[in-house]
């Protein structure tokens, strides 16, 4: 899918490039592009060396845990089939946790984790209810502080690079919300339609 | 709406603090575990490398030869009336499918329209309150072998579809 998108946008602009005569552009534009990705890269080593060292931290001092305890009461209320005290959700809370905090990297082998004690609870290749929620959960993202998107930022001397987090958590929890609720009207819908 | 953008301002440094007051109150050692998880940072940076030339030049190659503008041209006056830069509709477009895909469309659009302008804000708000659906569908379901996935897809998409109207509504809101 992307290989398509990525081959297309490429393709269509060197064909457009032909007949529009900015063939010249397009030589420059491929350069100067290249290089300038290749600085950004660079740029963002320091901001997420700097990021993911604070959050190693925080994760030792156990404050990742000290959060899923919070979190604990109401991640019971999303999840109705998983028993309390499944190893599924205390997955499922580190996953969401560190979604929370931006460590994407830390999330998805949780994430697995959360999903392979979720298939032991249903035993099939069937996805199951619960492991659907989580997913929505996790595709709306639950980013606090969108580490990537402030690095971007600062490499183009934004005035305050920091300016979009308020931004970005009131996005992410309208869409964290609605994702639940679509969640369960399909989960409903499908319910009704088993029975019938 | 001020208030909000002293909070995000106020929100990193404040978090920093306590992390570092409790971590040395339990006697974590904070420098080496800082160390350690830099590390890390130094592989992410390095590994998001190529996946950004590459999209960043497909970009700028539809940029350059004029068919992105001319694109945008097609479908502006619907998108102006709806209130949605046509500008972004790629990224949204592109959001759900992959992540470093998206990661190079937001760059270049900041690179472009500058960070401050109201298109480089809505990207950075789309690209931390979305997610990559595809991606996540395809590395949790694969992990664990699940063949069927009943309505997980349209879940995700219809969330991702929330999440960039949503951000389109609350940048006009607070930066209008």
């Amino acid at each position: 899918m992307v290989n398509i998108i990525w081959a297309l946008m490429a393709g269509i602009g060197i064909v457009y490039a032909m007949f529009n005569g900015t063939m010249d552009d397009v030589n420059q534009a491929l350069f100067e592009s290249a290089e300038e990705a290749v600085t950004l890269s660079i740029g963002l080593i320091s901001i997420l060396v700097f990021w993911l060292g604070i959050m190693k931290v925080a994760e030792e001092a156990g404050i990742l845990s000290f959060l899923a305890k919070v979190f604990r009461p109401v991640i019971i209320k999303i999840f109705p089939e998983i028993p309390k005290d499944h190893p599924a959700m205390g997955y499922i809370l580190s996953n969401i946790t560190a979604n929370i905090f931006g460590l994407g990297n830390a999330a998805t082998p949780m994430g697995i984790k959360a999903m392979e004690q979720m298939k032991e609870l249903s035993g099939t290749d069937t996805a199951s209810r619960s492991m659907i929620t989580f997913l929505a959960i996790n595709t709306s993202s639950l980013t606090i502080i969108p580490t990537t998107v402030i690095s971007i930022r600062m490499q183009y001397d934004s005035v305050s690079p920091t300016e979009i987090v308020g931004t970005t958590m009131i996005a992410t929890l309208i869409s964290s919300i609605c994702a639940l609720i679509i969640d369960r009207i399909f989960y409903y819908r499908d319910l009704r339609r088993t029975k019938t | 709406m001020s208030i909000l953008t002293t909070l995000s301002t106020w929100l990193i440094p404040c978090f920093i603090l306590i992390v570092l007051f409790v971590a040395t109150w339990r006697r974590v050692p904070t420098y080496e575990m800082f160390v350690e998880g830099g590390k890390d940072g130094v592989k992410m940076a390095f590994s998001l490398l190529p996946f950004l030339v590459g999209m960043i030049v497909a970009i700028s190659i539809l940029r350059s030869s004029g068919a992105l503008n001319a694109f945008i041209e097609l479908i502006s006056p619907f998108l102006i009336f709806i209130g949605v830069p046509p500008e972004i509709i790629p990224l949204a477009m592109v959001r759900p499918i992959s992540g470093t895909a998206a990661l190079g469309m937001t760059t270049e659009i900041i690179g472009t329209h500058g960070p401050d302008s109201f298109i480089g804000r809505l990207a950075s708000t789309m690209q931390g309150s979305t997610d990559t659906t595809l991606y996540i569908l395809t590395i949790y379901f694969g992990a664990v072998g699940i063949k069927k996935m009943k309505y997980a897809l349209k879940v995700g998409l219809l969330a991702d579809l929330v999440g960039i109207i949503a951000s389109v509504i609350i940048v006009t809101l607070i930066f209008g």
